[in-house]
């Protein structure tokens, strides 16, 4: 008894230290984050092409961009190719990213069959992951120009593969463009990813592998039915992590171009809402675009989150300890 | 039964040495790929603008280094056009502005955030905690029009402090820091320093803080190259094209779409001195990142 009013006397008194230390950073998140999201979330259901709207229209801009209607078909399409190019601009850079990064994930993690420099390769693959994402866009773009003076242009008039006068022109074309910008992207981020799976491997108890390998279990054999089923987890997380970020592809495809106007091959969601307040000034649309953003992103994070719950104790155990949702 | 021991030890040996020199291939061939772009960058920018013309592509370094040097600051190349788009030291300047305070600002008060949620008992604990977990997924692009349409209202457009402030509230980096803390802090510390006489905020500051150094680290680099490479949100915010508050990337933006500017080599020099701040903090401290990547962050 005497001790309970002990630690309820000493709770009451330091408590308030508790709300001081977390103001800062909830007023903040408030003020930058939160309050500008039911900003966003009001000026969706206002009327469009203006800054500072005051009628209120309902779900009128969700349904110009979802369904289009007799007058205004272009806004529709333009979401819905804008959905279309960040499925097709991940789905892409995803296969050749985690194909990659699990490949030497588990060769780096490999107990029997040491590879030389293994810290050297890994600081190599994580660099492309640091560089300014624009000046990424920069280096791609003067490799991949339409002149004569570009790297790639060049090499291939020297070669005699394409005739002077007949460059290819990368940026414009909706294959090379596309499959370039999944390339750029996959070069960023698979060390990031190598690293991520990397760290889950490490996570499994290294006893497992001696076992099977007494067992006399093949490579692959341990790869799909030791390694794979214990990494599920954190496959997920990058998986769905991956998926997040990929909603929010900008940088690349906003830059991968010349002169002035964005490929419409490239045009992400991302691209779509910035230009939709930044160069149209419809905040209509584009706080539209950001709810219907915000709605797929939820539900993302919650499936992290469902899958994560799901999982067997000693690898949440291990997650926990990783730092990973 | 035992496939590796069916085999002679001499055999199984030459076996393991022929996949790991395959393997050891293949990182080197990524490795090249990985570099190759940089390296480009690099060569061309020590090139004339007629040795590109002349040749695109090249191994060896050209005669150029100093002439496009030069260039950067020269407004009579090219009418002008360069020197209006691209300044390297304002670049610079201003990055290093915004990328340092945030930085701070996010280490600082997501330590002390953590430290909040980790040593007090409060009421609102398991909901503030709960909180910063859900809304550590939400991106910028999703509230970036009312955040626009907010910070136009306060007439806080081209200012830096809507660029500075927000990183006051970094979930992720929160998220990082309790995790650490719980793990690692021992709670007794506090509470010696409590009958010593030691008030809470000298507690964090003079104690807590010297032991998070380590970890924390990390987090500030972290912190200082997203910040620095940021584009979108800059580009919102400083919206009236003066180029004495750009960020690196905004001029680096410029420099690309401006199809006048026709003096290859400096574009190449340009771009090579807009990741070479990030590139030479990465390569100095690259034991550390790479350890600290899969610590508890998130992103794409």
């Amino acid at each position: 008894m005497q001790a309970a009013t002990d630690r309820r006397h000493r709770m009451i008194s330091y408590a308030k230290y508790g709300y001081i230390f977390i103001a800062p950073f909830f007023i903040a998140y408030i003020f930058f984050m939160l309050y500008p999201l039911i900003n966003t979330f009001i000026l969706s259901f206002m009327e469009n092409r203006t800054e500072n709207p005051t009628v209120f229209v309902g779900l009128q801009n969700y349904q110009h961009i979802l369904f289009g209607d007799a007058s205004r078909n272009a806004q529709q399409k333009a979401f819905m190719s804008s959905m279309g190019n960040t499925l097709i601009l991940w789905a892409g850079n995803f296969v050749i990213q985690i194909v990659l990064s699990l490949l030497l994930a588990v060769w780096f993690s490999d107990v029997r069959i040491k590879i030389k420099g293994t810290g050297f390769f890994k600081i190599v693959m994580y660099l492309p992951n640091i560089i300014t994402a624009a000046s990424v866009a920069g280096i791609f773009l003067m490799i991949f120009g339409k002149t004569d003076q570009s790297v790639v242009n060049s090499l291939l008039l020297k070669w005699g593969v394409i005739l002077k006068g007949g460059n290819i022109d990368f940026t414009t074309d909706p294959v090379y463009s596309r499959v370039i910008v999944m390339f750029i992207q996959s070069w960023m981020w698979f060390g990031n990813t190598m690293l991520l799976l990397l760290s889950g491997i490490f996570g499994i108890d290294p006893s497992i592998y001696e076992a099977a390998d007494i067992d006399g279990s093949s490579g692959a054999n341990t790869f799909f039915r030791i390694t794979m089923p214990i990494l599920k987890p954190i496959f997920i997380y990058v998986f769905i992590t991956s998926m997040i970020g990929g909603l929010q592809m900008f940088d690349i495809p906003y830059m991968f171009h010349h002169g002035e106007t964005v490929s419409p091959y490239l045009k992400t969601v991302a691209v779509y809402i910035y230009q939709a307040f930044r160069k149209d000034h419809n905040y209509g649309y584009s706080s539209a675009a950001s709810i219907l953003l915000f709605i797929l992103t939820a539900i993302l994070g919650a499936l992290i989150y469902r899958f994560n719950t799901d999982s067997s104790a000693p690898v949440k155990k291990k997650k926990a300890k990783g730092g990973k949702v | 039964m035992a496939d590796s021991y069916n085999y002679s030890n001499k055999a199984y040996r030459r076996n393991l040495m022929i996949h790991s020199t395959i393997r050891f291939i293949v990182c080197v061939l990524l490795t090249i790929i990985c570099l190759l772009p940089i390296y480009i960058i690099v060569i061309n920018s020590t090139r004339t603008t007629a040795e590109i013309i002349e040749n695109g592509f090249s191994f060896l370094p050209g005669t150029g280094l100093v002439e496009n040097f030069k260039m950067l600051g020269d407004g009579t190349k090219n009418k002008g056009f360069f020197v209006e788009a691209f300044n390297v030291l304002e670049g610079y300047r201003n990055s290093l502005i915004i990328a340092g305070c945030s930085t701070v600002l996010t280490v600082f008060f997501s330590a002390m955030t953590a430290y909040g949620l980790t040593v007090y008992d409060f009421k609102l604990k398991k909901f503030a905690t709960a909180f910063i977990l859900a809304v550590m997924m939400v991106p910028m692009q999703v509230v970036s029009t009312g955040f626009l349409q907010f910070m136009a209202k306060l007439n806080l457009l081209n200012n830096y402090l809507p660029l500075i402030l927000p990183a006051i509230a970094a979930p992720s980096v929160v998220f990082f820091m309790l995790q650490y803390m719980r793990s690692s802090f021992p709670l007794d510390i506090v509470e010696a320093a409590r009958i010593d006489g030691c008030g809470e905020f000298r507690t964090f500051m003079q104690i807590s803080l010297p032991i998070f150094k380590p970890a924390f680290a990390v987090q500030a680099i972290f912190a200082f190259v997203a910040s620095w490479n940021n584009y979108y949100t800059p580009s919102m915010i400083i919206v009236n094209g003066k180029r004495e508050m750009k960020t690196m990337p905004m001029m680096v933006q410029a420099l690309l779409n401006n199809n006048l500017i026709t003096e290859f080599g400096v574009r190449y020099l340009a771009i090579l001195l807009s990741i070479l701040p990030v590139v030479v903090i990465y390569l100095a401290l690259s034991k550390f990142i790479v350890k600290g990547v899969a610590l508890g962050a998130v992103k794409g």
